[in-house]
């Protein structure tokens, strides 16, 4: 269908560009910017005035749950919730159960993401078998089958020497590398972070050594094999610092924080409010203002979600034995618009955390951006309304978010994925 | 945010923690407590307070003592007692603690004395029963994993105050496993609360919370620092599974460099009291010269407790 998206706000980070500009669309993909090619008559026109007409935003973490916690969440129920969060691509982190690590259950991921025909997924692949850390996974075979990159999820490697060998097998194949570090002996039976809070409340903790001491080995080894590394999830000031040196050292890292970790620090766990709970740690007030200025200043690319759908049973726990994780989905744009607003960056800067960068970090070359040719993937939303966060609005399976009951910017009237309204409000 | 524990009128819903605790609140809990020290001397031993209330001593976590003095509090008070030992029930049949909860308020509870393993989960289950519109139903914490054990803290506070009359001219010492002790916790609560000005810690740095400072406390690595001039001796329970290991080396150096000995009390004030929450590692934490000697007040806490939980039980069951 052609579709002609009239009297928006056009931002595309990639392209640089911030202006009222019209779009046409035919065929999926975007034929025209500001003017209409020769002979294009729309089918539909959609008004955006007052909206901004952005890229479908890139999630570089979003658990789906399938296969294997249907009960959490299915493909089904978290696709809605992505595309009434814009989200037109997924990254999909390997632990699911079975663990992404065979060739034939990406494909079989794949395609039945693809028989939605919602958002582009984009697994990546258990960089060791079963995420143990101790043998190979066979990653040429799974980038075939789809992967983007390779990661351990949240089971960090034990043995240093396969961790080593993993970034050289995949360095090999200039294939990308993302690790979320922790220390696994530091970071044993914790659940929040060391320091103040959980020492009152009595909470096992784990130390921001756990996470700087795994970064350190990361950055060390990733520039002894030339891995391409992405780091995900920081949680600490410190690690910012190691991150540069190692830029500098001419080590290629990339890495994101998760939207969450931009608004909230230990103080928030408040009375063991388990929505609180998350991997890494919510950290201190002071760490959280390090990795919100750093994001402002571009030394963190992107953000992610890292959308964990968590049922009620396993939440409503003591705070140490809930499930770790939050829904995040539809809560990306928002807590993206709010942090932006917090630093006073333009819209564009904001955006491109969620689109253009994050495109680059997982290699989609066909999305993140508006540029005639592009894949037509479109979020259109509303800037300045404010909406409240409810269990009811999120259409995600999981209704575990620290951030039910706030007020928060931006709401999404129209998702578009390769052409077709997918989600209108 | 309210405070969890207390009601719209800012009396006593729950007792959960002593840390946040008003400092009007746990003054009333231990004059309260004062007149039923004088019950259990009396022929007949009992008070009509909680006459028809049905109190469930909820335990998930083994314990004797701390159920049996619940108990005979709650007994005292006229109370049905029901004591479940979920350790051994329903939770290992794969029950969460909020059905376990429900199915006990549908056989009409009106209080939960609660111990759990983790954290929070008396918390959990006040906020459930809030949620859920059940305002008359009562939570005690009984010890909660390392958070909290409110009516520990109140029965030490309730001894100091026996024994010292104020708080405020006092110097107090907690000795030992801070890291893992609900126990110590509480003290601190209660005692920086109370306006002591100088609480100290100390133990190895192994067995200390991090930001131990933040709570209100001083560090001492030794007796011979910490102990000097100290109007009270708190002495903390070191658990077996924590005396060999990356946490300490052994028991015997333990008590050879905390270990609570005669010489090294010499050094608190000659009219100082050592307290102990029991059981006691003989031994271990403390010389039996210490714990049988005449400033030892280890079993005169164990009296004060039950009242402090009369206390308790009797201010939460009034409205």
């Amino acid at each position: 269908m052609n579709i002609h998206i009239h009297n928006g706000r056009l931002i595309d980070p990639a392209n640089k560009i911030d202006a009222p500009r019209d779009l046409f669309i035919a065929d999926g993909k975007i034929v025209g910017v500001g003017s209409a090619p020769a002979g294009f008559t729309a089918a539909r026109s959609i008004d955006a005035s007052g909206l901004v007409v952005a890229p479908g935003l890139i999630d570089l973490a979003a658990r789906l749950r399938e296969p294997g916690f249907e009960y959490k969440a299915t493909l089904e129920s978290e696709m809605d919730a992505a595309m009434a969060g814009g989200v037109t691509s997924l990254a999909i982190p390997p632990d699911t159960d079975p663990v992404l690590d065979e060739p034939g259950l990406v494909e079989m991921l794949c395609y039945r993401a693809k028989k939605l025909n919602r958002a582009h997924v984009y697994p990546v692949g258990a960089l060791t078998i079963g995420l143990k850390g101790e043998q190979l996974s066979e990653m040429a075979e799974l980038v075939e089958a789809g992967c983007v990159a390779f990661s351990q999820a949240n089971t960090p490697i034990l043995d240093t020497r396969v961790l080593s060998r993993a970034m050289q097998y995949a360095a090999t194949f200039g294939f990308r590398v993302w690790l979320q570090p922790l220390d696994p002996y530091l970071a044993r039976g914790g659940v929040a972070h060391d320091g103040e809070v959980a020492s009152r409340l009595g909470l096992p903790g784990i130390p921001a050594s756990a996470e700087i001491v795994a970064l350190y080995t990361y950055l060390r080894l990733a520039r002894q094999t030339g891995a391409r590394l992405h780091i995900t999830r920081l949680s600490c000031a410190e690690s910012l610092d190691l991150i540069e040196q190692a830029r500098k050292d001419g080590v290629d890292v990339s890495c994101d924080v998760a939207a969450h970790h931009l608004h909230l620090c230990d103080m928030d766990i408040g009375y063991f409010n388990p929505h609180c709970h998350v991997v890494p740690p919510l950290r201190s007030q002071r760490d959280r203002i390090a990795l919100s200025q750093a994001l402002a200043d571009g030394r963190i690319n992107a953000i992610c979600s890292d959308h964990t759908p968590v049922d009620d049973d396993a939440k409503q726990a003591p705070f140490s034995e809930s499930e770790p994780g939050t829904t995040g989905l539809e809560l990306l744009l928002p807590l993206t618009l709010k942090w932006a607003a917090e630093h006073k960056l333009p819209l564009m800067e904001a955006l491109a955390r969620i689109t253009s960068e994050a495109a680059r970090i997982a290699g989609i070359a066909k999305g993140g951006h508006l540029s005639v040719g592009a894949r037509a993937d479109i979020c259109i939303f509303d800037p300045d309304c404010h909406q409240l966060i409810t269990r009811n609005m999120l259409r995600s399976q999981g209704k575990n978010t620290p951030f039910l009951g706030l007020e928060l910017p931006g709401r999404v009237r129209f998702t578009l994925v390769e052409g077709t309204v997918m989600h209108e409000t | 945010m309210r405070n969890p524990q207390l009601n719209k009128h800012g009396e006593l819903q729950h007792l959960l923690t002593l840390d946040g605790l008003p400092r009007g609140i746990i003054t009333q809990i231990l004059d309260t407590a004062a007149p039923f020290t004088e019950v259990a001397e009396r022929e007949v031993k009992k008070l009509p307070l909680l006459r028809g209330k049905s109190v469930f001593n909820l335990f998930f976590e083994n314990s004797t003592r701390t159920r049996t003095t619940f108990e005979i509090a709650a007994k005292r008070l006229s109370a049905d007692v029901i004591n479940l030992n979920v350790a051994t029930s329903s939770t290992k049949k794969g029950e969460t603690l909020l059905d376990t909860v429900d199915n006990l308020c549908a056989m009409h509870a009106d209080m939960f004395v609660v111990r759990h393993e983790s954290s929070g989960a008396p918390h959990l289950i006040a906020q459930h029963l809030q949620n859920t519109g059940r305002d008359h139903i009562h939570v005690v914490n009984a010890g909660d994993g390392r958070h909290a054990h409110p009516t520990q803290g109140l029965l030490d506070m309730y001894t100091i105050r026996h024994y010292k009359k104020e708080f405020h001219n006092l110097t107090v010492a907690i000795v030992g496993d801070v890291l893992h002790s609900r126990v110590a916790r509480s003290q601190i609560a209660a005692l920086t609360t109370l306006g002591v000005p100088e609480v100290r810690v100390i133990g190895p740095r192994t067995l200390l919370p991090t930001d131990v400072e933040k709570m209100g406390v001083r560090y001492c690595a030794t007796m011979e620092e910490g102990l000097k001039g100290v109007d009270v001796v708190m002495m903390l329970r070191l658990q077996n599974e924590r005396m060999n290991g990356a946490l300490l080396p052994s028991p015997q150096e333990f008590f050879k460099v905390w270990g609570l000995t005669a010489d090294k009390l010499a050094l608190a004030k000659p009219d100082a009291i050592v307290m102990h929450p029991g059981p006691m590692n003989r031994g271990v934490e403390i010389d039996s010269a210490v714990a049988d000697g005449s400033q030892a007040v280890i079993l005169p806490q164990v009296t004060f407790g039950i009242a402090v939980r009369m206390a308790v039980m009797s201010m939460l069951g009034s409205h």
